[in-house]
């Protein structure tokens, strides 16, 4: 297959005294295009995995490839120039005075032209349906807002991958909902891969594939069917329970057998309906 | 807390003034506070007076605004004006107690000092006023940017400046909502005796130091991620732009210096 | 303790040509005892509401009552600071307001505060830590080692230490995992039912108002536009997506069923428990019946 991050063996400590590593022999691959979510309680190493991606943590055992190159000191600014991060705190990624200003910020660091920054600021800016806002300082945008400009400025440096560190976890639900649409568009459009890290069941079902981490360690993999269907359990993992999940634990309580395997809403409603019609 | 922060504040305007390029701005006010220097005589004074209130109202800006930028420094206009109207001694003496003497001099002095704290406040002012602070970053970058040849990190200290900028409102809303919760849980700022006011800024002072490291890590972190690797080989988004109004704001100040050469005695 | 917003205005820098108005025209009720949900969007006024709640904001306009206490915007500030103790609000993100060199003295902080000695409030706070979910091992660590889900426990017991009749909440799980909201909610339902706390939660999350609260108070650009019951406002679901507040889940799915199935919900279900209720009478009963005959 056509991959475009591989993962093998790392392992990472904080400190040196840290008798568990934050990540403890992960391994795992990620395809072009493909969007994949990391999901896990807090402190199951879910960021520390996405830093390790693009260089931000040296891992101390194992390998990571991004695209043609192997992670090392050499190769570590070509790496980020693929790899696009939006993080938690939408204050504190949101380097420049102003909406253009920040987007044009990935592309000073390259060096790239004036006139070219200027096109691809705006090009970028109306990729999140941003452009209105150019002129305007963070202190008047919200949150959601915030997070859009911080995927135009990922989307201006034309990377492969983007990820996504809890990017949704601080906004409420409208600002969710605006930069979760606009993460879809973007992805489509420019054929990126995504790696969100998330607890936000949404982000979780958007994705192809969900890697479950627990103690530094990848101990599930599957489609987010797959690990829907783990039902109550799901919490343990550091997700939401999915409303059908739900909905069948409270049947079940009241006597009613319901399947086990995951169930959409209108999976739910057909199941219903078929099993009304049986009485 | 915010109500004392109008003083300096940029108000959105499109007035000639507004629209100078920052970097004359900055250039006239310093300009202007150093010839301010040469005025020796009511006519000095009364051109100053009159530039200056040509550029106020060319402004669109309140005057009220302007004299809101006093009160906070009134009190030291006021020392400083009585201090040098007790002390300049002079040929026509009213009234003498120890030291201190009250002469037309004396007084003649005082109202020079009090319009020349005035003309510099209006200016500053005017200039904060009317200028986005990110602007007056940039302007002040632009100027610095010949002491690189002597290893200036201009760069730095520019990235440095716009920063500290776009993070003051970030800042001031952080520093409300911590008193906020220090003030839920029974802390009074700005009451009680000195040294109980003092022991009430530690815990508003230590959660603002703890979330502004925090702020400054993860925001060093997102630069990274972001390519910044210093100032080498970096282009410039912003751009000032220099315009005829420029060049003709720039010839009056030259021409109010002239004429100051001229009127002074 | 009644808290009671009569004819409330609440304007910024009044008077400053950065005048701007936050608040208007708000009458709201929170009853003693009662679970309310403040509901609204960022920008609603909600935060500027919730400083109203211990007079951390006096109105502009109109009066707020807390118990005995009626604030207007002539009310002096002294006697002012009591208020505080009796309505203790946890605010967003409330970890940044941790700042001592152990957990425990920066729990008793507030109590102290309040002219209660030291070893009583660290004794108080030694009370509290279990109350949160940590235990008094943690009473002499610092603060800033903790994870940030423990930080919050830490903040949330060093208001709980005021032992206020009041507890406002705002946002209090936001940016946690699912497993440390439920719990945090689950401790602030248990203080509110056993132990007669009066509860606002300002929240975004449908699902606990649905789940917790009984009264609610739907704010919009500064004022007050619908204030009742969760499971009467609830029925109004058109016109809380009309206003992208959103219903809660259950809500939208048993509207879904009544249009498919015909069937009519009453009451309307809130949690997915009182859902199944009703759809095991619906179908399960039916089927149970026909399977005797």
């Amino acid at each position: 297959m056509n991959e475009i991050v591989t993962v093998n063996q790392i392992s990472y400590h904080y400190t040196e005294e840290d008798a568990r590593p934050a990540l403890n022999d992960v391994s795992f691959s990620i395809n072009k295009g493909e969007w994949i979510a990391i999901i896990g309680p807090n402190g199951s190493g879910k960021s520390t995995l996405a830093k390790a991606i693009n260089g931000l943590i040296e891992p101390s055992g194992g390998e990571v490839k991004v695209g043609p190159y192997e992670l090392n000191e050499e190769n570590i600014w070509s790496i980020r120039e693929m790899v696009g991060m939006v993080f938690q705190n939408p204050d504190n990624q949101f380097v420049g005075s102003t909406v253009q200003d920040d987007v044009a910020f990935g592309l000073e660091n390259q060096g790239l032209p004036r006139e070219e920054m200027v096109e691809r600021v705006r090009e970028a800016l109306e990729k999140v349906n941003m452009l209105e806002f150019a002129e305007r300082e963070p202190a008047r945008l919200s949150g959601g807002q915030k997070q859009r400009v911080a995927i135009a400025g990922i989307v201006a440096l034309r990377p492969d991958i983007m990820i996504l560190d809890e990017a949704t976890s601080m906004l409420d639900p409208k600002g969710r909902e605006e930069v979760l649409r606009t993460v879809k568009e973007v992805k489509e459009r420019e054929n990126l891969s995504v790696i969100s890290i998330t607890h936000d069941i949404d982000e979780a079902a958007s994705a192809n594939r969900i890697l479950v981490m627990r103690e530094g360690k990848l101990i599930k993999e599957g489609t987010p069917e797959e690990i829907f269907s783990y039902g109550d359990q799901l919490i343990e993992m550091g997700l939401d329970l999915p409303f059908p999940e739900k909905l069948k634990s409270s049947l079940k309580n009241s006597g009613i057998n319901v399947p086990s395997e995951y169930l959409t809403e209108e999976g739910m409603v057909e199941w219903l309906w078929t099993y009304d019609s049986k009485k | 807390m915010m109500d004392k922060l109008i003083f300096g504040r940029y108000i959105p305007g499109s007035s000639l003034i507004h629209r100078l390029d920052p970097r004359t701005k900055l250039m006239g006010a310093i300009f202007f506070i150093i010839i301010i220097f040469l005025a020796n005589n009511v006519w000095t004074y009364l051109t100053l007076a009159l530039f200056v209130a040509l550029a106020v109202g060319l402004s669109k800006i309140k005057v009220s605004f302007f004299i809101n930028g006093i009160k906070p420094l009134i009190w030291l206009i006021l020392f400083t004006v009585i201090l040098q109207i007790l002390f300049t001694s002079g040929q026509t003496i009213y009234f003498r107690f120890g030291p201190f003497i009250l002469s037309e001099e004396g007084l003649i002095n005082g109202a020079f000092i009090f319009m020349r704290f005035v003309l510099i406040i209006f200016m500053s002012t005017l200039l904060t006023l009317t200028t986005m602070p990110l602007s007056l970053s940039d302007a002040i970058e632009y100027l610095l940017r010949p002491l690189a040849v002597i290893k200036v990190p201009v760069h730095e200290i520019a990235l440095m400046l716009s920063i500290a900028l776009r993070f003051v409102p970030t800042l001031m809303d952080e520093t409300e909502k911590i008193m906020n919760a220090q003030r839920a849980r029974g802390i009074d700022f700005g009451e009680g005796n000195l040294y109980e006011q003092m022991k009430s800024i530690v815990p508003l002072l230590i959660p603002l130091f703890v979330s502004s490291f925090n702020r400054a890590e993860e925001l060093a972190t997102a630069m990274e991620a972001r390519g910044y690797k210093g100032g080498e080989g970096r282009s410039k988004y912003r751009q000032l732009s220099w315009e005829t109004k420029d060049t003709v704001t720039i010839i009056a100040f030259l021409g109010l210096a002239v004429l100051l050469l001229l009127l002074k005695t | 303790m009644d808290i009671r917003f009569e004819e409330v205005g609440f304007t910024y820098q009044k008077g400053t040509p950065f005048e701007s108005r936050a608040l208007y025209d708000i009458n709201l009720s929170i009853n003693d005892k009662s679970y309310t949900a403040l509901v609204g969007h960022t920008g609603s006024g909600k935060s500027t509401v919730l400083q109203h709640l211990n007079a951390l904001k006096k109105p502009t306009e109109g009066s707020v009552s807390i118990g005995e206490q009626v604030i207007t915007a002539a009310t002096n500030n002294k006697g002012l600071k009591k208020l505080r103790k009796k309505v203790g609000i946890v605010f967003q993100f409330p970890e940044a307001q941790l700042f001592e060199e152990t957990i425990g003295r920066d729990i008793a902080f507030g109590p102290k505060n309040f002219g209660v000695s030291e070893e009583e409030a660290i004794e108080k706070a030694k009370a509290l830590l279990p109350q949160v979910g940590l235990d008094e091992s943690f009473l002499d660590r610092s603060p800033f080692d903790l994870s940030g889900g423990q930080m919050r426990r830490v903040a949330i017991a060093g208001v709980l230490a005021l032992e206020p009749q009041v507890l406002v909440l705002d946002e209090p799980t936001a940016g946690l995992d699912p497993q440390g909201r439920k719990e945090i909610m689950d401790m602030f339902y248990d203080l509110y039912k056993n132990q007669g706390l009066t509860i606002v939660l300002v929240t975004h999350q449908m699902e606990d108002v649905a789940q917790y609260a009984d009264h609610m108070v739907i704010l919009e650009k500064g004022t007050v536009t619908k204030e009742g019951a969760p499971r009467d406002l609830f029925k109004e679901a058109d016109w809380l997506e009309s206003m992208q507040l959103g219903v809660p889940q259950t809500v939208r799915f048993a509207q879904q069923l009544e249009k498919r199935f015909n069937w009519t919900f009453d009451p309307l279900p809130l949690t997915t428990d009182e859902l199944a209720e009703q759809i095991k009478e619906k179908i399960g009963d039916g089927r149970e019946a026909g399977d005797r005959t």
